[in-house]
């Protein structure tokens, strides 16, 4: 176990060694970004769309009593997005799409001798293709949760209104109630940590696949498994330190 | 030219190198054989730097790749072409830019001169029409000619190939063959070989080795081979029926 994380912390300070030209980054981080981030974007919004309506019918269904307002019902549902819903359960989706193509690209590379061509031109091989991944997740990842909130929260508009189970009027007033700035922050944090260590832990797991087909299935899973622990117990030390 | 000393190499404990040392001729063809699991692979990874041995030097021009500082090494490197059993051909970009690859990340040539430089390799390995395919659309053969491309784009030295042949159907096989024995003949390179195809090393080997568990048991140029005392080299060589009826007619006339 230790020589794992020793193993990794040493492949993440080879991000940082011998570098090639800026232009071959910025061409590679953008690619990312759409990689990464763009493709991403209609299974965040179905997602995110759909946790937003449920969380506000049971909430609702929850919250059945004269003395609470029902305009709580939006706020708990605004709440549950920006705190946790939309960077948690955003990032536990992306963990399972990115990691996984994450790996098994690099994990293909690695057992069809992409990565040894690389290596023998004298590229960094782990600079050239996993710092582009990276910096495109941490740059990319916030985006998608912020959209991911507004969303959510737009889900649980359409399916409270839809359903009658509070007005529009309440859910517009139970939105704005008691509403913190910093937790807009706190959510924007989030992904950026999360980001980090769903591109780095999937890119470690292919980079040094040795095998075939079926080790490469193993790292895929692997990279997913292990970020969405990270993510968990990330969230938890985040939590603890900045609320 | 190319000397490899003593390299030693083991895996877990289990010696999969036993002190290997030999010169690799300038401008020939020079082969490594052997069986599967002999070694021959990780040799060849020992000599271009992806695998570091655990003894022994890796000399190019008498400069020693694993002991000198990272300019020495890198300049090394660019002077070498690899052709992979695979063609490890990038899947995300087209048969062009895979040969252009190592000119946009290692040189500063315009535009035009990259594009130049790039049809000519194509032309020369006579894919000039494929430039705009990925490779997940050509041929296994058609790989390893992108492979061979991509080798030689940046004028290299030497050029090291793992097993050109495996996969190819035999008419295939022979074209490869030519194209390598044509452009080591062409621009004068050191070329390396694994193979385990006899028909390779009869019809386009110049000086050969042969490992067999590790060990160099045999050494010499291509036309001696037959001639061989060493048991292990004879029922390598004659493992295949024809061959070994044709060298007992020859015994018998």
């Amino acid at each position: 176990m230790m020589s794992v994380i020793g193993k990794y912390f040493i492949f993440l300070g080879s991000l940082f060694g011998k570098g090639e030209k800026l232009s071959v980054y910025w061409r590679r981080f953008m690619e990312e970004c759409v990689g990464i981030g763009v493709s991403s974007v209609f299974i965040v919004a179905i997602v995110s769309t759909f946790i937003g309506a449920v969380s506000c019918i049971q909430t609702a269904y929850n919250l059945v009593s004269p003395i609470i307002p029902v305009s709580t019902v939006a706020l708990i549902v605004r709440d549950m997005q920006i705190l946790e819903l939309a960077p948690t359960i955003t990032c536990i989706v992306l963990a399972g799409k990115v990691g996984s193509n994450i790996a098994s690209e690099l994990g293909t590379m690695r057992i069809t001798e992409q990565i040894d061509a690389l290596e023998v031109m004298g590229i960094n091989s782990s600079s050239y293709l996993v710092l582009p991944k990276v910096l495109a997740a941490m740059f990319t990842f916030p985006m998608l949760v912020v959209m991911a909130a507004f969303l959510g929260i737009f889900g649980g508009y359409l399916a409270g209104t839809l359903t009658g189970v509070i007005t529009e009027r309440d859910y517009l007033y139970g939105i704005r109630d008691s509403f913190v700035p910093y937790n807009l922050f706190f959510m924007c944090v989030k992904p950026f940590v999360f980001g980090f260590l769903i591109a780095t832990i999937s890119s470690y797991q292919g980079f040094f696949t040795q095998g075939g087909a079926l080790e490469v299935g193993k790292s895929s899973t692997q990279a997913v498994t292990n970020s969405c622990i990270s993510i968990l117990v990330a969230d938890y030390l985040l939590a603890q330190l900045l609320l | 030219m190319i000397e490899v000393k003593d390299i030693n190499k083991a895996f877990n404990g289990k010696a999969v190198l036993k002190g290997i040392s030999s010169s690799f001729k300038e401008g020939e063809i020079n082969l490594i054989i052997g069986g599967s699991g002999t070694g021959k692979s990780v040799l060849l990874k020992c000599m271009i730097g992806l695998i570091k041995p655990d003894q022994g030097s890796v000399l190019y021009n008498s400069r020693d790749f694993y002991n000198s500082d990272k300019e020495t090494r890198q300049a090394i490197r660019r002077e070498m072409g690899v052709l992979f059993q695979g063609g490890a051909l990038f899947d995300s970009q087209t048969v062009e830019e895979n040969v252009r690859f190592p000119l946009d990340m290692l040189t500063d040539l315009s535009a035009t001169e990259k594009k130049e430089r790039v049809d000519f390799c194509l032309q020369r390995v006579g894919l000039e029409a494929a430039g705009k395919r990925m490779p997940s659309e050509i041929s296994g053969g058609m790989k390893k000619r992108v492979g061979i491309a991509r080798a030689i784009v940046m004028n290299p030295k030497y050029l090291f190939c793992d097993e050109p042949n495996s996969g190819l159907d035999p008419l295939t096989s022979v074209k490869i063959d030519e194209l390598i024995k044509e452009i080591t003949e062409e621009y004068k390179i050191t070329t390396i070989i694994i193979t385990h195809d006899m028909n390779s090393v009869m019809e386009i080997g110049q000086n050969v080795m042969f490992l067999y568990q590790g060990d160099k048991l045999w050494e010499g140029i291509s036309s001696d081979i037959t001639k061989t005392t060493v048991p292990e080299l004879n029922e390598f060589i004659f493992a295949n029926k024809l061959l070994r009826d044709a060298a007992k007619e020859n015994e018998n006339k």
